[in-house]
């Protein structure tokens, strides 16, 4: 466990390479203990990859990491007690029970076979898997394989969990009940490094987030502090045709004082520093042979820091990502 | 005491899952039976010849049952990402793998003892070398695993471990010694033979039940360990290199 003030995780000029691309291009942070703290990014952007070097999945090509200080750095395997790990698809084995996957993960762990039985049990009744508990894992809908697969992530009591896209491609009632344990293992005093790509889920739940974009971090802030950039912003979205997203550019050239991008699914996302008058803008699209069906004033969220730090649109990141999901499993 | 529990779950979940599935057990009993037959049908013989054919069927059958495992409970798991789950565990790999091979290693010596308990109904076995015998036939199986664990390991799906394992398996057969004398091979093949490990457990297999060793017993052993050293580092070397990248 770390010692007071010391980072249970920290990395330091983190990079990776495959072939010829750069997945993490020298990535540092440091995540306190007890500490929630969010990865944010879209696909591809060395999310995945950075786990995978924290835990001793891959190896880095630059860079030192510690774990609860301990260098893992050239020992991935130091500090993997301390480590919970539940990766983005549910990888239990198909052919056990729920009971049994939890009890062989509680093994491998060194737990006794009374400790982990006893430990299985309180965890299938806390996440509402107890009917289900000697039923293969093959037979389970995909919110129950992810909150087994979370189960099973801390079977051993880890005080440091890693959670990859927990909530990818699963229902909402699944996704609401994962949350809730989420936030009650931090509580309990568990440090957990989040990534998602739920701009929403990061800012319920975590304290600091690190925002990734092509193997770089762009920004690491509190939640609080980068709200605050939005302070003063005013934002109005129009749900228009398709069309509307090429008059985006016209439409800073005629309102220089406007901030335009083209949202998923039609439409167009206006910012400003003043509050937006909305007459002239659906007079200008409409002048030009847009239909305006809805035009909405929008509290500025972390969503709206997220897209002008990253020049990434959210939306448009939540649905590859949940697209990509439903291609693979859960 | 921790590593010890997880290795025996580990090996206690493969026994379950793969090794004592009816599927795995009744080929475990009817491949060598099948191969015994084939070579007593072949061989137009009588019982006589069973202590010249029981090493052949003996080694064939281990090798068969170990290389064939190893496709499944290493290579399968690593495609379904389960295996992620072990290398995530807090043991040395070194142990993980030999976790993962021991119920290969049992499989194999129980297929190789499946044509020798029918043979005992029918010859006489009391000129048996048992005390030779039995370590040579574990030695064996874990060659024959870790060479499984090789290809495994070297391959992404299941039907390349089990195509790969062929180039190694059948020229293994009919190199070794076991059912041709290496000296009756082309001169050329011969330098192949002497680089199989079957090869030399072949020889024991043979000095064990007919007392026909070609060369000495502890060259023999020594280098069925060597075999066995080299295949599980190289093994171990691959999965640091090409699943920890």
């Amino acid at each position: 466990m770390p010692t007071d003030g010391e980072a249970a995780i920290k990395a330091e000029g983190l990079a990776k390479r495959f072939d010829e691309v750069q997945a993490v291009a020298g990535v540092d942070f440091a995540v306190q203990a007890g500490e929630l703290f969010g990865f944010l990014g879209p696909n591809g952007a060395g999310k995945t990859t950075t786990i995978n070097m924290l835990t001793g999945l891959a190896r880095p090509d630059a860079g030192t990491i510690h774990i609860a200080g301990i260098d893992c750095s050239g020992n991935p395997k130091a500090a993997q007690h301390l480590m919970g790990i539940v990766p983005d698809e549910s990888n239990l084995y198909p052919e056990l029970t729920g009971f049994g996957n939890l009890s062989f993960c509680g093994a491998l762990y060194g737990m006794s076979k009374r400790n982990r039985e006893r430990r299985a049990e309180e965890l299938l009744a806390r996440f509402g898997l107890a009917d289900a508990a000697r039923r293969k894992f093959a037979g389970y809908s995909r919110g129950m394989k992810r909150k087994l697969t979370i189960a099973a992530g801390i079977i051993h009591s880890p005080p440091i969990l890693f959670l990859d896209e927990p909530t990818t491609g699963i229902d909402v009632a699944s996704a609401r009940q994962i949350r809730q344990l989420i936030a009650d293992l931090n509580v309990g005093g568990t440090t957990i490094f989040l990534t998602t790509h739920y701009i929403e889920e990061a800012e319920r739940l975590c304290r600091r987030i690190a925002f990734i974009v092509r193997g770089r971090i762009v920004r690491t802030d509190t939640v609080e502090d980068l709200m605050r950039q939005t302070e003063g912003r005013h934002v109005v979205e129009f749900t228009a045709t398709n069309d509307a997203a090429r008059l985006c550019k016209a439409m800073m050239t005629d309102f220089p004082n406007l901030r335009c991008h083209a949202v998923t699914g039609g439409g167009i996302r206006v910012e400003s520093s003043e509050p937006v008058r909305v007459g002239p803008l659906v007079r200008f699209l409409e002048d030009r042979n847009v239909e305006v069906s809805e035009a909405r004033k929008i509290r500025p969220s972390l969503e709206d820091v997220f897209v002008h730090v990253t020049g990434i649109e959210a939306r448009a990141m939540k649905q590859e990502k949940e697209k990509a999901k439903r291609g693979g499993g859960a | 005491m921790k590593a010890r529990i997880a290795y025996w779950n580990i090996l206690a979940k493969d026994m379950r899952s793969y090794y004592l599935k009816p599927p795995n057990i009744s080929w475990g009993i009817v491949f060598p039976l099948a191969w015994t037959a084939m070579f007593f049908i072949r061989s137009g013989s009588g019982l006589d010849r069973i202590p010249a054919l029981l090493p052949g069927v003996m080694a064939v059958s281990v090798l068969f049952g170990t290389t064939s495992m190893l496709a499944v409970t290493v290579t399968f798991e690593k495609k379904g990402r389960s295996f992620e789950r072990l290398l995530l565990a807090p043991i040395p790999l070194e142990l993980l793998m030999l976790a993962k091979t021991t119920g290969a290693i049992l499989f194999g010596v129980a297929n190789a003892f499946v044509p020798v308990v029918m043979a005992a109904f029918l010859t006489d076995l009391s000129g048996v070398t048992w005390a030779m015998l039995i370590p040579v036939v574990v030695l064996i199986a874990i060659s024959s695993t870790f060479l499984g664990l090789f290809i495994a390991v070297s391959v992404s799906e299941v039907f390349e471990a089990q195509t790969f394992s062929n180039f190694f398996r059948f020229p293994m057969i009919f190199l070794c010694g076991l059912f041709f004398p290496i000296e009756q091979l082309p001169i050329w093949l011969r330098p192949l033979s002497y680089g199989l490990p079957l090869t030399y457990g072949a020889d024991v297999l043979h000095a064990s039940i007919h007392r026909a060793a070609h060369m000495p017993l502890a060259l023999d052993f020594g280098l069925l360990m060597l075999f066995c050293v080299v295949l599980f580092a190289v093994s171990l070397r691959n999965i640091r290199r090409r699943w920890i990248v």
